[in-house]
């Protein structure tokens, strides 16, 4: 008798425990985002979409907080300690960092969402003076002499990666793979860029507010809003015939959802990127949305030929290696051009 | 020609026997320092504030009314209010030890307080990184115990805490040195006991050069970017102080808010400054020099 008593007590404890958990997981949650620099504007409303998104299908209120940065220095800052949830950054070559040095994603992450994790995608392109006095068309035109240009540093910059590997695979395309030919028009390029900025952010507001360069060279989607935004009546947007394409790509970091808890609402966070509404909000910001039904409603984005990292670089691992790590080709034409400049 | 220079240094016998300049010169040289404290200072002030102001008043009062920029000015009164009194309180003792005592390696900690002047506030951030980051030297151990500092009010309090270590003590220890310890000799000899005679004896010799020490050391634990900016982790609304806010908003091109933000932290120095000009009165006046002698 008093052994069933006593079961019923704890039939009825577990019964309440539980009952106070389910409780707790409606409770609200925070979640923490750290992104790289241009996403801002995009997350902003992006992230209160899927917090009303979140409240209808589940009763649970989730409060996203963002970090915005240098996409390098983000993941830093997470491999450092920093708690995210989830990493949406400019390359999957950041991701990796954070999977290897300090284990807390694990190194299949690319294959868990769609399309290499990218949901939306971005391509390289050019912001220039209003009525393109340089005459500005594709990429050859930003090696001639007397054009200045404005592109952040590799070695720390997301964007500015991008933007060497879209000039390098222009360059073999256009000699027949010609690896030499392709550092030597490289090497041209820098010789025109005056400042490098530690970020694709910190480039716009050298060109847009401080008046420096000739041409940028940055994100599609920074360059349209920085046509668009800043002043129409300032610059104009030249989109080269031919550039790379661009995947910045998103991850869980398992380590941190499961010591907080929060792997659901941070998966559902990152598959909501993917969903009609996300997409809708990626093409608002002028990142192109992967969703066909989407991409066919937003015409603003040119049209051009785009070429993979895969067609040329292999992947980030091997384009890391060969151009920007210590002794890489970067290092390599930096240091022969202030040998020059001496 | 001669004349001119007899008069100057009849003119100087009676103003100040140090100075041997023409009148001509002295006032290009107070002109020169006039415009370029215009030219460096104030224009870039007013600039603050006319760029702040530009949406009008309205827009001015709406920069501070969203929670990002309402926790920001949180989080920086807080991790004042934590810093400032600490170091107060280290700078005190330090200035006691350095100048009544003599000990070895006085002169090692003279230099460690000096420290924080010499090094760049980005590598005082990165030391605590390496300490107490997930792949520093405590990193581990913190994970496993669920402890937060870098990345975390803890770690933000520690970096300003670093930057203004020295104000307090630096402007203690040549007062405390100059003051001697008879005074304290006397108390003792006079039957005090350790508190009375610091309640009583050094705390009212100090008072004016402690508070001018505070304000200084408030002043930069306020207005610190650099070492903050590597610890911080740049979370909005969670561990974004007022600089980094201010950094975060112009980045956005929302220049208004940014200015705002910033005219705030000027309004903050300029009060600092105000007090920092009272307190000199203060210090300067007769009964004050009397009672210190």
């Amino acid at each position: 008798m008093k052994i069933k008593q006593l079961a019923s007590i704890a039939v009825f404890l577990t019964g309440f425990f539980l009952g106070v958990s389910s409780i707790q997981a409606a409770e609200p949650v925070v979640i923490l985002n750290v992104s790289y620099d241009p996403t801002r504007e995009l997350y902003q409303e992006f992230n209160a979409a899927f917090a009303k998104h979140w409240l209808a299908k589940t009763g649970q209120k989730v409060t996203i907080k963002q970090s915005h940065g240098g996409s390098s220095k983000q993941a830093r800052a997470v491999i450092d300690g920093l708690e995210a949830d989830v990493v949406t950054l400019a390359l999957a070559y950041d991701v990796d960092a954070i999977s290897e040095k300090a284990a807390l994603i694990p190194s299949n992450w690319q294959t868990r969402f769609p399309q290499n994790s990218a949901p939306y995608t971005s391509t390289i392109a050019f912001l220039v003076r209003k009525g393109n006095p340089k005459g500005i068309k594709d990429w050859d035109d930003l090696v001639k002499p007397g054009v200045s240009v404005i592109t952040p540093n590799p070695k720390t910059s997301g964007v500015a990666r991008w933007n060497y590997l879209a000039a390098w695979g222009y360059a073999l395309r256009q000699s027949g793979h010609d690896e030499a030919k392709a550092k030597e028009f490289i090497a041209q390029l820098f010789k025109n860029v005056p400042v490098l900025d530690s970020g694709a952010r910190g480039a716009t507001t050298t060109f847009v507010e401080h008046g420096i360069g000739d041409v940028l060279i940055n994100w599609e989607n920074e360059i349209l809003l920085g046509g668009e935004g800043l002043g129409k009546d300032k610059f104009d947007v030249v989109v080269p015939p031919t550039s790379i394409l661009a995947e910045p790509t998103v991850s869980l970091v398992d380590k941190i959802v499961d010591k907080r808890g929060t792997r659901t609402v941070a998966q559902a966070y990152l598959e909501y990127l993917y969903s009609e509404e996300g997409q809708e909000i990626s093409a608002k910001h002028y990142y192109r949305p992967r969703l066909p039904s989407v991409a066919a409603k937003y015409t603003k984005f040119p049209k051009l030929e785009l070429f993979t990292l895969q067609e040329f670089f292999g992947d980030w691992q091997k384009a890391n290696k060969t151009h920007f790590a210590d002794g890489g080709t970067f290092d390599q034409v930096y240091l022969q051009l202030s040998k020059e400049r001496r | 020609m001669n004349t001119s220079i007899i008069a100057a240094g009849k003119d100087l016998q009676w103003k100040d026997s140090l100075t041997t300049e023409s009148s001509l010169v002295r006032r290009l040289l107070i002109a020169a320092a006039f415009l370029y404290l215009t030219l460096f200072l104030f224009v870039p002030l007013v600039a603050i504030f006319s760029e702040a102001l530009k949406h009008g008043l309205s827009g001015y009062i709406e920069s501070f009314f969203n929670e990002d920029a309402l926790a920001a000015i949180r989080l920086t009164l807080l991790v004042a209010a934590v810093a400032v009194p600490l170091n107060a309180v280290f700078g005190v003792a330090a200035a006691w030890a350095i100048a009544k005592f003599e000990f070895v390696g006085k002169q090692a900690l003279i230099t460690l307080i000096d420290m924080p002047l010499a090094v760049s506030p980005v590598i005082a951030g990165l030391i605590y990184v390496l300490l107490f980051g997930a792949q520093g030297w405590l990193g581990t151990w913190l994970a496993e115990h669920d402890i937060k500092i870098i990345f975390a009010l803890p770690g933000i309090v520690l970096a300003t805490i670093f930057v203004t270590v020295p104000f307090v003590a630096r402007e203690l220890i040549p007062l405390m040195q100059s003051q001697g310890r008879e005074e304290e000799e006397a108390a003792i000899t006079l039957g005090a006991s350790g508190w009375q005679m610091f309640r009583r004896v050094t705390l009212p010799n100090i008072k004016w050069s402690l508070l001018y020490g505070v304000i200084l050391c408030n002043a930069r634990a306020m207005g610190e970017f650099g070492a903050v900016s590597v610890v911080s982790g740049h979370i909005r609304g969670l561990t974004n102080t007022m600089p980094l806010h201010v950094e975060i908003l112009y980045n956005e091109y929302n220049a208004v808010s940014a200015f705002a933000v910033a005219s705030l932290l000027t309004l903050l120095a300029i009060v600092t400054l105000s007090a920092k000009v009272l307190i000199e009165r203060k210090t300067a006046s007769p009964d004050r020099l009397k009672s210190r002698r």
